[in-house]
């Protein structure tokens, strides 16, 4: 039985996420190979052959893969899949992107965000925007699944991999254009140990400056609701909740945001939340492990002073 | 060009939800159901490229229990033209559904097929890209933007660093995101018109596709509750806190 893991990176280095599918791989239990598919991706390649507990890392490196497009993406992950009983990836945009592709051309289902491992056919997925935990039994004979990173503790960086390299190479179907990626010296939302995520009560994208500043104070992430991103105020790369990112920080800052569902279910596994909201009857309070009800241009300039 | 949009009957997304008492599913007895939020935000879209000259026909489908047809006529409320109900007491995975759409699709001739991303019930965001992978189609994932020029379709996708633009050839299936629009009210006088549109009620067993079982569900848990914290009285006794006990700061 071996796993194979479809790695995240974007060329030049290789994401967390991929350390943290690994583990969930080891829960699994088998033979994990990590596939790199990609251009010019040497760094990323390095990294995932030093993943702890990984035997191969298998590269296909050309022009067509360096966007990462699905199509090409999953035409490769299927041909490899046929000697993996296990696919994974995380439940990146880039891994839901290609995952459910690669499941379909291997005519079965695919499970979405595996939070936890029963057995090797066993898994726990979160359904309802959180507020239910589904225990799902694959009955396909290979089984496809995303994995939400946030339940995974990352594996250490202190193997050596066994290195193939792959010639497999396919046309390409769709014309990338252009991307415009944030650019920040902030850690990545998805792995920051502290984040600070303000909501609609900001008004406007200048007043997410005093949030900029209390992130950078410390050395953390910065994240929003919908209702701040759909306002324009931040873009929509910071968007927390179920249908954005899932985080599970060991601090979390929520600053004017009311504590909908969708946002909980975006960040309720962090380990301390802490809530600033001027209405003490706001959802937010009730996950909160330290709530302050005040008004965010008080509370968050003093606390800018005091740390 | 023909415009599809598969949609389904979900919990309304304001609703709170409650697992059963055996532990089974989640009870949806008595609860508002609606147009799932992203699959809305489809039609709206494809109603719009009607309305701008470049789709001729927007054709709506559901598959679900008879109730679906309700979805179905507040689609057609918001301007879709016609609707076909696939009828099934099933609950079918997403790969059975992607199978239904393409045989719809393949049917009715279909240039573009717009989904929502995920529905809010079974959090999935697989049956776009699965639609895809069967047609042999490309994709775009988690769009934005979409733009059309004669044949080519250039769409703006929401992606976890940022955006990216793809320039896509048809046939090819779009999934939408959040901002890609917002979905209008549908006036009276439409939903009035929405009841004399042609709804076709067809049953998987009238399309040429297999459907197989894929998984069983063992049973649905809550969440483990986070128990409840403290109010804080001031940013003092909240700094104090984090530094002291509860060290993370
Ligand atoms: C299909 C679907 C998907 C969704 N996905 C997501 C998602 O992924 N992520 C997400 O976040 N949401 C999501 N939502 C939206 C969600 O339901 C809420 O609408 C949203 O989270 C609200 O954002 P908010 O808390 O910033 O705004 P509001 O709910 O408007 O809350 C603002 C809060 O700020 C407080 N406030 C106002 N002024 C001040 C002040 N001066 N000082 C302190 N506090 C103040 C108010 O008391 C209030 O509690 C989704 C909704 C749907 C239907």
């Amino acid at each position: 039985m071996a796993i194979l893991v479809l790695a995240e990176h974007d060329n030049a280095s290789l994401k967390l996420d991929t350390a943290k599918v690994v583990a969930c791989g080891q829960a699994i239990g088998g033979d994990i190979d990590v596939l790199v598919i990609g251009h010019n991706c040497n760094d990323a390649v390095s990294s995932a052959q030093q993943l702890n507990g990984v035997r191969k890392v298998l590269v296909a490196d050309a022009a067509v893969y360096a966007n990462g497009l699905a199509e090409n993406t999953a035409d490769v992950v299927t041909d490899v899949a046929a000697d993996y009983e296990h696919v994974l990836a995380a439940a990146s945009s880039h891994g839901k992107d290609v995952l459910p592709r690669v499941a379909a051309l291997l005519d079965v289902n695919q499970l979405s965000e595996v939070i936890a491992v029963v057995s090797s056919d066993t898994f726990v997925r979160p359904i309802y925007a959180g507020s239910a935990l589904a225990t799902v039994q694959s009955l396909d004979d290979k089984k496809v699944m995303t994995v939400r990173s946030s339940a995974f503790d990352a594996v250490a960086s202190d193997g050596s991999a066994e290195l193939v390299t792959l010639t497999q190479e396919v046309a390409p179907q769709v014309e990338f254009i252009s991307q415009s990626l944030t650019v920040s010296e902030r850690p990545e939302l998805g792995n920051a140990s502290v984040i600070v995520s303000g909501g609609r009560a900001m008004g406007n994208s200048e007043n997410f400056g005093i949030l900029e500043q209390l992130a950078d104070k410390l050395g953390g992430a910065l994240g929003a609701s919908r209702a701040a991103v759909d306002a324009g105020f931040v873009p929509n790369d910071l968007q927390v909740g179920q249908t954005g990112k899932i985080v599970a920080p060991d601090l979390y800052i929520a600053v004017g945001i009311s504590g909908a569902i969708q946002h909980l279910a975006g960040m309720k596994d962090s380990k301390v939340i802490v809530a600033i909201n001027k209405d003490p009857e706001a959802p937010i309070f009730q996950v909160a492990d330290y709530g302050l009800e005040a008004d965010l241009f008080e509370a968050v300039p003093q606390l800018l002073e005091l740390l | 060009m023909k415009v599809l949009v598969p949609v389904k009957r979900v919990v309304d997304a304001n609703v709170k939800v409650r697992v059963n008492a055996d532990n089974t599913s989640i009870d949806t007895a008595n609860l508002k159901m609606a147009i799932n939020p992203f699959c809305e935000i489809a039609v709206e879209e494809a109603v719009r490229l009607k309305e701008a000259g470049s789709a001729s026909e927007v054709i709506v489908m559901s598959i679900g229990p008879k109730a679906s047809q309700e979805q179905l006529r507040t689609a057609l409320a918001l301007g879709a033209d016609r609707a076909i109900h696939i009828l099934t007491d099933e609950d079918l995975v997403p790969l059975s559904v992607a199978k239904l759409i393409h045989a719809v699709q393949k049917k009715e001739q279909v240039d573009l097929v717009i989904l929502g991303k995920q529905s809010i019930d079974s959090d999935n965001n697989q049956t776009g890209q699965m639609l895809a992978a069967i047609g042999k189609m490309p994709q775009a994932t988690f769009a934005s933007e979409i733009k059309m020029n004669a044949d080519q379709l250039t769409v703006t996708r929401e992606v976890d660093g940022g955006l990216q633009t793809l320039m896509l050839p048809l046939p090819a299936v779009v999934t939408a995101d959040l901002r890609l629009n917002e979905p209008r009210y549908a006036k009276l006088p439409n939903i009035m018109k929405a009841k004399r549109k042609p709804l076709e009620t067809l049953t998987p067993a009238d399309f040429d596709v297999t459907l197989k079982s894929h998984q069983t569900v063992l049973k649905v848990t809550p969440p483990a509750e986070r128990s409840a914290g403290v109010m804080v009285s001031s940013v003092e006794e909240l700094v104090e806190k984090l530094k002291n006990e509860a060290k993370v700061i």
